[in-house]
C-alpha cells in the first residue's frame, strides 16, 4: 500500500531494556487514540535516515486495548542496512516518525484449544500483546522464551510478574535450552504452536512439530527477514520503461520506490505475499530471501519478492 | 443524503414499495458497459460523490426503517437467519463499533453515541432506540452484540474468520439475500461457500479475491458490486423460503416485467476488523423496478443489452431463465440502438 495511508507518530518515551534492545513508546502527533489492533500485529516504521528513507516492521508489544501510544521492541541489528541503527542512534525522545496502519500476519488461531508460544530473543514482541489477549480467557496457554543471557531477557519483569507459572525462561548461558521434542511430543489434541525467533530455531520447531504428526494448520511462525546485503545490479521496469540502480545495502523495493514507482507492499520483510512481482526477463540468478514462494516457484525464477530479495545477473527485467 | 423515511413500505404480501426520484438517481448500476462478465472488480471503499450510495461507509436511505421492519419480521418467523459461533464475539463488537461509529458520525441528525470509557450511550433516532451499555459486555446489551445492531443497519451482514490462511463463515445477519441461505454456509471456507457460482472458478476470481482478501488492510475497506433480478421487490429471496418466491417467477410476461422485475444490486464492502482480525462482508440490497430504471434513457439501454447479451451459465445462475425474454422484450422499446455513455452515470 501507499504511504498516503500514514499516522504521524511521536517518540514520547525511550527505554534501554537490553544491551541490544530499546523500547519505544510512540504517540499520535494529531492527539486522541491509534487504531486498535490484535495480538501479533506489527506496523511498518518509515524512517527518514540521512540519505534514504527506511522502511522496517516492528511487532506491536503492548496492550491492545491502551491505544493513547504504541509500543515497539527495536534490536540493534548487526548487519543492520540502516534502519535499526537508525532506530537506536538517531531517533530519541520528540522525534516524529511515520507509521503505517497495524496489520496482522501473525493471529492466535480463535478455535485452538490450547496455545503454546516460543519465543527467542526479539522474538518476544509479538507475544506481549498475543498474551493480553491471552490472559483472563478460557484457553489455556504456556510461553517458552530463550535468551542468551539473564541481562537479555527483554521485558521479563512484565512477564513473570503478569504470566506467574505459565512462563518458562531458558538460559543459554545456563546451559538450559527449551525442550523442543518433549514440549511437542506432549501436547493435547487442538493445541496450537506460535513460534518467533531466529531461523534456526523457526525451523527446529516446524521440523520438530511436523514429526511429532501435528498439522501445518497448527504450526505459525513469524520472522521477518530483514533485507540482506548483496551485490549491486541493474533491473528495469518494463511498464515504467525505466533503468534502476539497486546498490549493494538498497533493498530492490527500496530502490524501485526510490526511482518513483510505486509498489504494493504489506509486511516488508518476506512473509505477506503482496509486493509479488513478474519476472519478465532474467539472465543470471534470482536470489530469493522470502517465506512466501514455494520451492518450486522459486526454482521456476518467474517471479520474485523485492522487499527482501534480490538478484545475481546481466539483465533483470520486472513487470513494474 | 437526507432522506425522508417510508416506514409503511412493504417486500412482501402488499409489495407496498416504490423508488422516489431521487432515489432512482442514485440507484448503483452494475453495469459500467453494454456487456457484462464477472471480473474481481474491487474497489477502495472511499467516499464518493455527495448524495451517492457510497458517500458513507454505510448508506442509509429512504428504505431504512422500512428494511428494519422487514428484517424483525423475518427474525420472528425465522431466528436462524443470525447466527455467530462462539468465538466472534470479538468480532462482533469490532462490527457493532464500526456501525455505531459510522452511522453517527455520518448521520449526526438520526444517530449519535457518546463514550466515557466502556460505558457508551447509542440513540438511533428512526427507530426510537435509546441504549446505554458496557462496551465488552454483552449482559448489558438486550441481545448479542451483532445481532443487537445489525437489526438496525439496512442489508446483510457476514463475518468470516481469518485462519489457515482461508476465511471461514463463521457469524452473519442475513435475512435480504439472493437465493443463499447463512445457516448452510455457517463454517465453510471461502471457496466452499463459493462453490455453487459458475465460470468464476474457472477464471479463478475466488483464487485472486481470497488472496486480496486476506490482506485487506485495517483501515482500507473496498467494495464491489454484484447484481441479480427479483420479481417483486422482495428483500427475502432465501432458499428457506423458496415456495413463496420461486413460482413468481413463472408469472412475468411482456407486459407485467416492467413493474414485476426488478433489478437486485449488492452493494458489497469488506472490512477489516480490528480487536479480532477478522473481515466483516457487508451485503447491501437496493432494488429498482425495470419501470423506475427506465426513466433514465442510458440505463433502459443498457440493462437492454446487457439481459440480452448475458452469457447462458449466467442468465441460469441468477435464476433469470424463465423471464429473462420477458425482461428483455418489456425493455426493447426503449433501446434506439444509439451508442451509450461510457461509466454508469444516469447522464
Amino acid at each position: 500500500m501507499s504511504d498516503a495511508q500514514t499516522i504521524a507518530v511521536e517518540v514520547i518515551d525511550i527505554e534501554h531494556v537490553t544491551p541490544l534492545i530499546k523500547h519505544f513508546r510512540l504517540a499520535p502527533v494529531a492527539g486522541g487514540n491509534l487504531p486498535v489492533f490484535s495480538g501479533g500485529s506489527h506496523i511498518i516504521v518509515v524512517m527518514q535516515g540521512k540519505d534514504r528513507v527506511h522502511k522496517n516492521p516492528y511487532s506491536l508489544l503492548g496492550s491492545p486495548s491502551q491505544l493513547e501510544s504504541y509500543e515497539i521492541g527495536v534490536r540493534r541489528m548487526e548487519e543492520s542496512r540502516g534502519g535499526s541503527h537508525h532506530m537506536h542512534d538517531t531517533v530519541a525522545v520528540g522525534t516524529r516518525l511515520e507509521i503505517a496502519h497495524p496489520v496482522n500476519l501473525f493471529a492466535l488461531d480463535k478455535i485452538a484449544r490450547k496455545h503454546v508460544l516460543i519465543a527467542g530473543g526479539i522474538g518476544i514482541t509479538p507475544f506481549l500483546a498475543q498474551l493480553e489477549d491471552l490472559h483472563g480467557g478460557a484457553v489455556p496457554y504456556e510461553l517458552h522464551y530463550s535468551v542468551r543471557a539473564a541481562e537479555h531477557a527483554a521485558f521479563l519483569e512484565r512477564l513473570s510478574r503478569r504470566e506467574g507459572d505459565r512462563l518458562h525462561m531458558y538460559y543459554d548461558s545456563e546451559g538450559k535450552f527449551i525442550p523442543f521434542d518433549a514440549l511437542l511430543a506432549n501436547q493435547p489434541l487442538g493445541t496450537h504452536v506460535y513460534v518467533c525467533g531466529p531461523a534456526g530455531m523457526i525451523n527446529h520447531v516446524i521440523t520438530t512439530a511436523r514429526g511429532c504428526g501435528w498439522p501445518d494448520s497448527h504450526i505459525h511462525w513469524e520472522q521477518f527477514s530483514a533485507p540482506p546485503v548483496g551485490d549491486a545490479f541493474e533491473v528495469f521496469l518494463a511498464r515504467s520503461n525505466l533503468s534502476v540502480h539497486v546498490p549493494p545495502d538498497q533493498s530492490l523495493l527500496e530502490s524501485i520506490e526510490a526511482a518513483g514507482v510505486e509498489v504494493p507492499y504489506l509486511c516488508r520483510g518476506g512473509v505477506c505475499g503482496f509486493c509479488h512481482t513478474r519476472v519478465l526477463e532474467l539472465d543470471g540468478e534470482l536470489v530469493h530471501n522470502d517465506h512466501f514462494l514455494s520451492e518450486a516457484d522459486k526454482a521456476k525464477g518467474k517471479s520474485i519478492m523485492p522487499c527482501v530479495s534480490r538478484a545475481q545477473c546481466k539483465r533483470l527485467v520486472l513487470d513494474l | 443524503m437526507s432522506a425522508v423515511f417510508k416506514p409503511t413500505e412493504t417486500f412482501r404480501g402488499d409489495f407496498r414499495y416504490q423508488n422516489s426520484p431521487q432515489a432512482i438517481r442514485r440507484f448503483p448500476l452494475p453495469f459500467p458497459e453494454d456487456t457484462y462478465m464477472y471480473s474481481v472488480n474491487i474497489e477502495p471503499h472511499l467516499p464518493g460523490p455527495l448524495g451517492s450510495v457510497t458517500e458513507f461507509a454505510f448508506d442509509v436511505d429512504e428504505h431504512y426503517v422500512a428494511e428494519c421492519r422487514e428484517r424483525a419480521i423475518v427474525l420472528a418467523a425465522e431466528p436462524l437467519r443470525y447466527q455467530a459461533l462462539p468465538h466472534m464475539m470479538s468480532s462482533q463488537w469490532d462490527c457493532l463499533e464500526l456501525i455505531m461509529e459510522s452511522l453517527a458520525k455520518d448521520y449526526p441528525a438520526h444517530f449519535s453515541l457518546a463514550k466515557q470509557g466502556n460505558h457508551w450511550h447509542w440513540i438511533n433516532r428512526p427507530l426510537e432506540i435509546d441504549q446505554h451499555f458496557t462496551f465488552g459486555d454483552t449482559a448489558t446489551l438486550p441481545r448479542e452484540p451483532l445481532d443487537y445492531i445489525t437489526r438496525q443497519a439496512q442489508g446483510d451482514f457476514v463475518v468470516m474468520d481469518q485462519r489457515e490462511g482461508d476465511l471461514w463463515t463463521e457469524a452473519g445477519m442475513v435475512t435480504t439475500q439472493a437465493d443463499w441461505s447463512l445457516d448452510f454456509d455457517m463454517g465453510m471456507t471461502f471457496k466452499e461457500w463459493h462453490g455453487p457460482v459458475p465460470l468464476a472458478h474457472e477464471l479463478q476470481v475466488f483464487d485472486r479475491a481470497l488472496k486480496f482478501l486476506l490482506n485487506l488492510r485495517l483501515g482500507q475497506p473496498v467494495r464491489r458490486l454484484n447484481w441479480t433480478m427479483t420479481v417483486h421487490p422482495r428483500l427475502d429471496t432465501s432458499p428457506e423460503n423458496y415456495p413463496h418466491w420461486g413460482p413468481d417467477r413463472a408469472k412475468v410476461t411482456p407486459q407485467t416485467a416492467g413493474d414485476l422485475v426488478h433489478l437486485r444490486v449488492e452493494l458489497q464492502g469488506l472490512w477489516r476488523l480490528p480487536r479480532s482480525n477478522a473481515i466483516v462482508f457487508g451485503i447491501r440490497c437496493y432494488l429498482v423496478s425495470l419501470r423506475e430504471l427506465a426513466t433514465v434513457p442510458k440505463w433502459a439501454r443498457r440493462v437492454h443489452r446487457v439481459l440480452k447479451e448475458l452469457h447462458p451459465a449466467l442468465v441460469d445462475y441468477k435464476g433469470l431463465t424463465r423471464y429473462r425474454d420477458a425482461a428483455v422484450a418489456w425493455l426493447a422499446p426503449f433501446d434506439d440502438g444509439a451508442p451509450t455513455t461510457p461509466g454508469t452515470a444516469p447522464e
